[in-house]
């Protein structure tokens, strides 16, 4: 089956009705896509599926033929988001970060706070309270704006 | 520049936010099999008949007659097995052992297990075995009660809460040498490699290793001990590699969750709101095995008096056996549960007095002097005034309780307080031990203390960079591995940074002076390896009776004061946490960032405890072990928050630090559950849920049909006015 993965024209055999989550972390050696509960309720296994996040437990592989699909790891290294992360505190553990990047990058740049917890209302994290995670998407899009 | 104190970058790396950071689940060994559980479906009863309905072919298989040790995973008291041999206390205990290395015939191999059911109780108050009792007393409580012109009684509540760490619990064991190394998501690597040495009996290596972890909260405490003796059996009996990741249900449903509470209050009162005598009584849900329900009991105990004078006082606690799975560690360890009744119980006081609560707080708030009531005498960094006095500024409390007045907005508050460490005699018994040493880049601190995500590795560098005099980023973190790291103790009680980081200093500074001027570089190029390891010493005034629950139960106590504004929604009455402002001293914040994540996390945590998550338990099960139908506050329930750190310094701490992680999650219950009683709303109980809210306000409208002179929350049976 084909598709484009992290930007690379790809080609992969797996069970048409695994899931995507697995054959990421199985097939494609992707572990930067958590599973954190499996029913699609948390969000750790947000993936970009031609820019919109999905969670990756509830896809089967069949279902993303010929999409874009970008995990954590088709971050470019220099993107913003990821070091904002780290500063601002808004990964403690880091189990639900990636996921939750991936969330944040489909907002677009600048996002109001209003749209920043609509956007991530799908994305659990038990660490922090969010706040810290609004300050990372913040600082971003103020580094942007400046 | 100095470290502590900043926010430096932290020591966990950009693999976290990358993905590239390595979970239990990402890490494969070659020849790996999947390991799977097997447990019991009856909360009380023998097993009858075990039948394997599968081809067992490819299959490892282990009971408990594949353990060479002991058949425990020993904690306090050695009383559960690490797989059941007959008798059944809870559902969800361990039986039997598969692994496979393909996970989908796994998944389907058939087990049938037949019982002999007996009855099983699941109240606690009904419960008659104590597993853990204990008695505090101070003063005189008939004297105190004969003093009083008012006496206020009331029965607070708290449900289960489950942790919800976002990675669920996982391992795996590896054979190695004559024995074991368990690679693991855990909390207390030491505890896990005793668990192993006690169930694999003598002689036998053990190696644990902690893997990145995704969120403890308490959870990955007690019960990664359980688990990895499991993958230690069927990698031991497989000779390969055995990897057990539990999935979202079976980590709801086995492993341990917040003991649910019943708290009584009996108060004694002078009319201006002086305390006169305080009698408390502590029933904890403790489930079917001790695990760490004394230890729970006893801070629970020791914190239910609050943050409040009293001369005589009577604290009675049990933690009592059922038939459900075992209750154990949640951040704050019993201390949410008996905070919450005190505070709401406050409320209730001032509202029966007619004072204002805030002055209520005032008057009987501890001092620097004060006795608590263990009769330890608080010192200068008590600070329960101030951090009340600062969070009613900061929050506008009264000019918003006065608004709010006749709307659907309600605003509450709860004063806090929290000790830092083991209770007690813990920390003497426990002996920590912290090293440091010179490597070729600088300095290389030893702990095993874990990252959970709460800042160790950062923190801890920190502390021995500013105390070695030399820069931050010269100081590394050795991996957690019991073979590489000396034990300094589990990663719970609000001890890692006060208690570990004192340790590291006084290392750090030894090893500074034994450098003489020299860089820690330079001296490992010249001279070789130096590593200087020191032991906890508890402060030589200390003293504490661990039968009569009398002295110093903790070397010192942060304080806090959380206000909470809600907005209840009229038709459903679903209340909305609007704003907590959280003030909380924590004596010096290492790192700034961190600490107010940790004050911003635990503050959710607290709300989701105060109002959506509800364990439903159904014949001794949780019958909602689904995020689906268990909820943890989202972004859209999650209040704005407002947190100011306060530093008012313990001296025996590293830079002043005290204990920090728990702290946070004791204020949010009872401010908001405070803040819904402030709309008229008689509400004693958490999770305040829309049914709950109902129910109490549809029991005011009959008590005002029949009362309607009677003020809320002062039912006439619970209010004694015993003398003009």
């Amino acid at each position: 089956m084909k598709l484009i993965l992290n930007g690379a024209a790809i080609e992969v055999e797996a069970p048409p009705m695994k899931r995507l989550l697995d054959v990421l972390r199985e097939e494609c050696q992707l572990t930067g896509t958590k599973e954190g509960c499996g029913e699609g309720e948390c969000g750790a296994c947000t993936v970009l599926i031609d820019g919109q996040p999905v969670c990756a437990c509830l896809v089967p592989w069949a279902h993303v033929e010929g999409t874009a699909v970008t995990t954590i790891e088709g971050l470019a290294d220099e993107h913003p988001l990821p070091q904002a992360f780290m500063d601002q505190v808004g990964a403690q553990c880091g189990i639900c970060t990636p996921g939750m990047i991936l969330a944040a990058v489909a907002l677009g740049p600048a996002p109001s706070l209003a749209r920043i917890k609509e956007g991530l209302a799908g994305n659990l994290c038990r660490c922090t309270g969010y706040e810290a995670i609004y300050r990372a998407i913040q600082s971003v899009a103020d580094v942007r704006h400046a | 520049m100095k470290a502590v104190g900043h926010n430096v970058k932290r020591k966990d790396g950009i693999g976290k936010a990358t993905g590239r950071t390595k979970y239990a689940d990402d890490l494969v060994f070659p020849g790996m099999l999947h390991g799977r559980t097997i447990r019991t479906t009856i909360p009380s009863g023998r097993i009858r008949d075990i039948r394997l309905e599968f081809d067992t072919t490819g299959f490892t298989i282990c009971d408990h007659r594949d353990i060479p040790g002991r058949n425990v995973v020993s904690l306090i008291v050695d009383d559960q097995p690490c797989l059941v041999d007959g008798l059944v206390r809870h559902v969800a205990e361990p039986v039997v052992l598969l692994a496979h290395e393909d996970r989908d015939k796994l998944l389907a191999a058939q087990v049938t297990i037949s019982y002999d059911e007996e009855a099983p109780l699941f109240d606690p108050i009904k419960s008659e075995t104590v597993l853990k009792e204990l008695l505090i007393e101070k003063g005189n409580l008939e004297r105190g009660f004969a003093s009083a012109d008012v006496v206020v009684e009331g029965v607070y509540r708290t449900g289960h809460q489950e942790h919800v760490y976002i990675e669920t619990n996982g391992v795996i064991a590896v054979p190695e040498r004559n024995g074991i190394a368990v690679y693991g998501s855990i909390q207390c690597p030491f505890y896990v490699d005793r668990a192993l040495r006690v169930m694999l009996g003598p002689d036998r290596y053990v190696r644990v290793v902690q893997t990145e972890t995704g969120g403890g909260f308490g959870g990955k405490e007690e019960y990664p001990s359980m688990l990895a003796c499991h993958a230690t059996l069927l990698a031991i009996k497989s000779g390969r590699p055995v990897k057990i990741v539990y999935d979202r249900v079976e980590d709801m449903l086995a492993t341990t969750k917040r003991h649910p509470s019943i708290v009584r209050h009996k108060t004694g009162l002078k009319k201006d709101g002086r305390i006169t005598a305080m009698d408390v009584e502590v029933v904890i849900d403790g489930g079917a095995y001790v695990t760490l329900s004394p230890v729970v009991l006893s801070r629970g105990g020791i914190h239910a008096a609050g943050p409040y004078r009293c001369a005589n006082t009577r604290i009675h606690g049990r933690a009592m056996f059922t038939n459900t799975p075992p209750n154990g560690a949640f951040r704050g360890f019993g201390a949410p549960q008996t905070q919450f009744a005190m505070e709401v119980h406050m409320e209730r006081i001032a509202e029966t007095l007619g004072v204002d609560p805030v002055k209520l707080r005032e008057r009987n708030a501890l001092r620097p002097g004060d006795l608590t009531a263990t009769g330890q005498k608080l010192r200068d960094d008590c600070s329960a005034l101030q951090v009340l006095k600062e969070a009613v500024k900061r929050s506008g409390y009264r000019r918003k309780s006065k608004k709010y007045k006749g709307t659907n907005r309600g605003i509450g508050v709860a004063l806090f307080y929290h000790g830092s460490g083991f209770t007690g005699s813990g920390e003497l018994k426990l002996a920590s031990r912290a090293a440091v040493e010179c490597t070729e880049r600088g300095v290389r601190l030893l702990v095993s203390s874990t990252e959970i995500g709460q800042g160790t590795r950062t923190m801890h560098a920190q502390i021995v960079a500013d105390a070695m005099g030399i820069p931050y980023e010269q100081v590394d973190v050795a991996p957690i591995d019991t073979t590489i790291v000396p034990d300094s103790g589990p990663t719970v009680a609000s001890r890692t940074c006060m208690v570990v980081g004192r340790i590291l200093e006084r290392a750090a500074r030894e090893l500074k002076e034994r450098l003489n001027g020299a860089s820690p570089a330079d001296y490992f190029a010249q001279k070789g390896a130096l590593r200087v390891e020191k032991q906890h010493e508890p402060p030589d005034w200390l003293k504490w009776d661990d039968d009569r629950y009398r002295g110093d139960a903790y070397v010192t106590f942060a304080w806090a004061c959380d206000v909470a504004e809600v907005e209840m929604d009229r038709d459903t009455f679903e209340v909305r946490p609007i704003r907590i402002t959280a003030v909380q001293d924590i004596g010096r914040a290492i790192h700034p960032a961190l600490a107010t994540g940790q004050i911003e996390g635990g503050t959710g945590q607290g709300v989701g405890f105060a109002l959506i998550e509800q364990v439903v338990m159904k014949n001794g099960a949780m019958a909602n072990s689904q995020l689906t139908n268990y909820t943890i506050p989202t972004t859209l329930d999650t209040p704005e928050m407002d947190v100011h750190l306060v530093e008012n310094p313990y001296p025996e701490g590293p830079f002043g630090a005290k204990g920090l992680g728990e702290l946070p999650i004791d204020g949010p219950a009872p401010a908001i559950v405070n803040a819904i009683r402030s709309l008229g709303i008689d509400v004693r109980e958490v999770p305040a849920t829309p049914e709950l809210i109902q129910s109490a306000i549809g029991s005011r409208s009959r008590a005002e049909a029949h009362h309607d002179r009677l003020t809320y929350g002062a039912p006439v049976a619970e209010l004694h006015l015993e003398s003009s």
